[in-house]
């Protein structure tokens, strides 16, 4: 019963937050609701048993990517009303292919799943309750899925230097040091001796 | 009690949600990246509900690395856009055409 309700709360604000995603009017609040349709999502993952996926979403997305999209919304100085002027002329169209995808997805949803309850022949790591859900997922990840575990890091490290290097642009005037100059210095050309007479002082 | 096809009925919300929000804001990148967000959460929705009802943990492994693309996609994707609105002073599909030869 508790859960039905858990599920049914955290379903609704989901499918609610992720309308006035795209609709809203300002890109910051579309940031907002999609950190909250995050969350809720995170929720309805912790219902079906899986802490861990759950926490990585709410740890990547509210964490990095959201914050990634507040950077950028606040960074361009886009303005508001010109970038709504668009959704008249598109709605139906849109509404129609959307109501349409959904009608195949849930046709096939229920014809897949509802007609009987669906049952794996043979499960690759079947769930055992007696093990935390984090501990059995590390020892799947580094054991049968680590060559795959290592292609998503280099997945990761490949977008980030792609993104420095997309963003970065010299700018004009900045001095940068400079190590084999550093290196080929010697102490002849950095420093003299001088003689000076005392009471003179030193001429530089 | 809640089963499988709840959770099914919810993600296709949620990709059409992403679908919709797509068509909506052709004046607005960052949007559509959004939707694009939304349409990988559906997806993830979908692996971790499988997992959890046919008692496999591979679909949350799975899931994990849609997680890692999506978030990849993302930081080059804003940065796309970051380096297009330099250029360009705007972020309407309309006006993406420097390709066009």
């Amino acid at each position: 019963m508790i859960q039905a309700i858990a599920f049914y709360l955290f379903a609704a604000v989901v499918v609610i937050s992720a309308a006035l995603t795209i609709s809203s009017r300002n890109p910051v609040h579309s940031v907002m609701w999609l950190i909250l349709a995050f969350f809720n999502a995170a929720g309805l993952m912790v219902l079906v048993g899986a802490e861990f996926i759950a926490m990585l979403l709410v740890i990547v997305y509210v964490g990095a990517v959201a914050v990634l999209f507040l950077f950028v919304v606040m960074m361009l100085d886009i303005e508001v009303a010109e970038v709504r002027a668009g959704v008249a002329r598109y709605f139906g169209f849109g509404l129609l292919i959307a109501a349409a995808l959904f009608a195949e997805i849930v046709f096939y949803a229920y014809g897949a799943v509802g007609t009987g309850s669906l049952q794996l022949a043979q499960r690759v790591a079947p769930i055992n309750n007696a093990v935390p859900n984090i501990n059995a997922i590390g020892q799947l990840l580094y054991t049968r899925y680590i060559f795959i575990f290592e292609a998503a890091g280099l997945v990761l490290l490949v977008a980030m230097i792609g993104a420095i290097v997309l963003t970065h642009r010299e700018r004009g005037g900045t001095r940068y040091q400079s190590i084999s100059r550093q290196n080929a210095r010697r102490p002849e050309e950095a420093t003299r001796n001088t003689q000076p007479t005392v009471g003179q002082g030193v001429q530089l | 009690m809640i089963g499988l096809t709840h959770y099914l009925v919810v993600a296709a919300i949620l990709f059409t949600m992403g679908v919709l929000g797509i068509f909506l804001n052709r004046k607005n990148l960052i949007v559509i990246l959004m939707a694009i967000e939304l349409i990988l959460l559906a997806v993830n929705l979908n692996f971790v509900a499988f997992a959890g009802f046919l008692h496999d943990l591979v679909g949350q492994v799975f899931a994990m690395f849609v997680l890692t693309v999506a978030a990849g996609e993302a930081a080059i994707g804003l940065a796309i856009l970051v380096i297009y609105f330099r250029g360009r002073g705007t972020i309407a599909v309309d006006d993406v055409n420097r390709m066009k030869g």
